[in-house]
């Protein structure tokens, strides 16, 4: 409770949800999807008891290493996993509506209008045969039923707000015809084309250069105030976290281990996992000649250990981390961790 | 359309498309000589200067207009049967057109139909439809269509439907190999996020991704169908003996190759080259123009 009343004072930008007091757009709860082989026999926990909240206009950055489920977490938001993934339990209240138990042709009106995302590879994430007028302008057609001259005018305002030079004539071009930046803007373009309430984005500028990277992120910065939406904002790059997000996911071997607000978690990381992380920043007033990184390997998902998923990595592990896997410990400014010490640290904050 | 080329990626390069550029890609010589063929097919009644199903047995195996013995009555000369080749041509070009285009059609109708479905639905759909488009390919082609042609008889449209059904295994696995490849690629994927329809997906995002290369195929196949067709007339399940048809002709034909009366197969010889080559040629073209990337080039 204390996390959605603290993000309501930090964000003064939630125009249509403020009257919803309180009420979190998106609430995961005890989520979990795993892959399962053909035969049944190999389960991998990709995503495993998360929970997680958003709340309208909020920015939340998810990181973790590959392979720690933050894609898959995205997916199984919007429903489009891969066949072998299956959804284990958990809920994902969207809007008070739980996503899991909508249908396929329920989640179709979801999809792009209520929620959209952006894909890893934006480059590549446009038809190389339509012009970009008829690929913005899909989904206003697909979702709002628009008529064509509507939906291309809609799609040429589209383009002015995302900054794109002369959007009369780029409407008509190619893809192939346009910069990796102009693109990438097109598609975030196509993302608030049916003005969702909460844009997911997977990675949206490790293919691109610091330069263009920076402008990009501006623009989405600015596309959320102007619009009001949430913003899901997964990267492996906590400089991007510190400068766009409100609050912080850490997630590792498919759980989150930490979260809470950005400032908060940077000052005083309470995982062991989020220290490592942070040190391995490296940093221009560094004398030390090596990068630091963390020890070891993530585990296997599909043999997860018994204690702590962290335990055979982290510097200040102790018998009971490596006997059982530790909850989720709420503590004092909404934040979470899945560590032991943590409870000390709750304490000794507290005192 | 007009498309400018002002772009990020080539400023200067890329010289302006006015008309006379447009003019000068186009494959000038295939498609003038499909076109003509095409005219010949629709105006034979009046280019025609003879009737080709009726002959004369006086005047069997004249030879061309500039061999001794040739007369300006039968500029290509005549066949075993004293028919006019000229006419017989002129006739044929519509039995080969039609034949040709329409079975290519079918053919790629079907087979890029059921490649779509296999390569994007995938699964058990995929297995019905792959293991299918194996036990065709493994029947032998001219054997399975003479099979069919004697099933449902010889007749000009029997032998598109029959070819139509030999052949569209071919697009089947061309197209469903793409469909694998173009169904991970981002943009489909953004597509999937976006909130489109699988129909919707196949229809606008996968289909028009495929029809490059399955317009390949089918100038490739273009080919085969009209040799097909021309074995199918020879073995008397075809296009049905007296109707021209060139492949008929070159068939009849054979027997007088060797004792002199070589334009019996050299002539339709030469218009199944001209008709396949030009097909081919402007299919390649086609290829070029419908990828937006290589269009500028």
């Amino acid at each position: 409770m204390s996390n959605s009343t603290l993000s309501s004072v930090s964000s003064d930008l939630r125009p249509r949800t403020a009257a919803m007091a309180g009420q979190p757009l998106l609430e995961i709860n005890n989520f979990s999807t795993h892959y399962v082989s053909a035969q049944g026999t190999r389960v991998v926990r990709a995503v495993d008891d998360v929970t997680l909240r958003v709340n309208a206009g909020e920015t939340v950055g998810i990181v973790g290493e590959s392979g720690s489920g933050k894609s898959t977490l995205a997916l199984s938001i919007l429903r489009v996993l891969p066949t072998a993934a299956r959804i284990v339990s958990g809920q994902l209240w969207f809007e008070g509506e739980d996503l899991v138990r909508k249908t396929d042709a329920e989640m179709q009106d979801v999809r792009g209008k209520r929620i959209a995302m952006i894909l890893q590879d934006p480059m590549a994430s446009l038809n190389p045969l339509f012009t970009i007028g008829n690929q913005v302008a899909e989904p206003i057609r697909v979702h709002e039923g628009a008529d064509r001259p509507t939906a291309w005018r809609r799609a040429r305002d589209l383009l002015k707000a995302v900054r794109i030079p002369s959007p009369e004539t780029r409407v008509q071009q190619f893809p192939h015809e346009m910069s990796g930046g102009m693109r990438q803007r097109i598609v975030g373009a196509i993302g608030i084309s049916c003005e969702p309430r909460l844009l997911i984005a997977d990675e949206p500028t490790t293919s691109l250069d610091l330069t263009i990277q920076a402008q990009y992120l501006n623009l989405l910065r600015e596309l959320q105030r102007a619009h009001g939406l949430a913003l899901i904002f997964i990267t492996h790059n906590l400089g991007i976290v510190a400068k766009m997000c409100d609050k912080l996911v850490v997630m590792y071997a498919g759980r989150v281990v930490e979260s809470g607000p950005v400032s908060r978690i940077f000052n005083a990381p309470a995982h062991p996992y989020t220290k490592a992380l942070l040190n391995a920043i490296p940093r221009m007033s560094d004398k030390r000649q090596r990068l630091t990184a963390i020890e070891g390997q993530p585990p296997d998902l599909a043999a997860l250990p018994r204690g702590c998923a962290f335990a055979a990595r982290c510097p200040e592990a102790f018998d009971r981390c490596r006997k059982e896997s530790p909850p989720e410990f709420n503590f004092d400014g909404g934040r979470t961790s899945r560590c032991w010490l943590s409870t000390a640290t709750t304490r000794s904050g507290a005192a | 359309m007009s498309i400018t080329t002002e772009t990020l990626v080539l400023p200067a390069s890329s010289p302006p498309r006015s008309s006379a550029r447009r003019s000068r890609d186009l494959p000038l010589i295939p498609i003038t000589i499909l076109v003509v063929i095409a005219l010949t097919a629709i105006f034979a009644n009046f280019l025609a200067p003879h009737n080709p199903e009726v002959g004369s047995l006086t005047a069997r195996f004249r030879p061309p207009v500039w061999q001794a013995g040739g007369s300006l009555d039968h500029i290509l000369g005549t066949d075993q049967l004293g028919r006019d080749v000229l006419s017989r041509l002129i006739f044929g070009a519509r039995v080969s057109l039609v034949v040709g285009f329409t079975a290519v059609i079918v053919a790629g109708v079907i087979g890029t139909t059921l490649g779509i479905l296999a390569g994007y639905i995938g699964g058990w759909v995929d297995q019905a439809i792959m293991r299918l488009t194996d036990a065709w390919l493994a029947l032998p082609g001219l054997t399975f269509a003479i099979f069919l042609a004697a099933i449902v008889g010889p007749s000009m449209w029997n032998i598109v439907i029959i070819l139509g059904a030999v052949y569209w295994t071919r697009y089947a696995r061309v197209v469903r190999g793409e469909v694998l490849s173009l169904k991970e690629r981002e943009f489909v994927r953004l597509a999937v996020v976006a909130g489109c329809s699988r129909m919707a997906i196949m229809w606008r995002h996968i289909l028009p991704n495929v029809v490059n290369s399955a317009i390949v195929l089918a100038t490739l196949m273009l080919g085969v169908v009209i040799v097909t067709e021309a074995s199918l007339s020879f073995l008397g399940v075809g296009v049905p003996p007296p109707q021209p048809a060139w492949g008929l002709m070159l068939s009849d034909g054979k027997q007088g190759l060797m004792v002199g009366y070589w334009w019996l197969t050299v002539m339709p010889g030469c218009c199944i080259m001209l008709m396949v080559l030009s097909a081919n040629l402007l299919g390649d073209w086609l290829r070029v123009k419908l990828d937006p990337q290589l269009r500028q080039l």
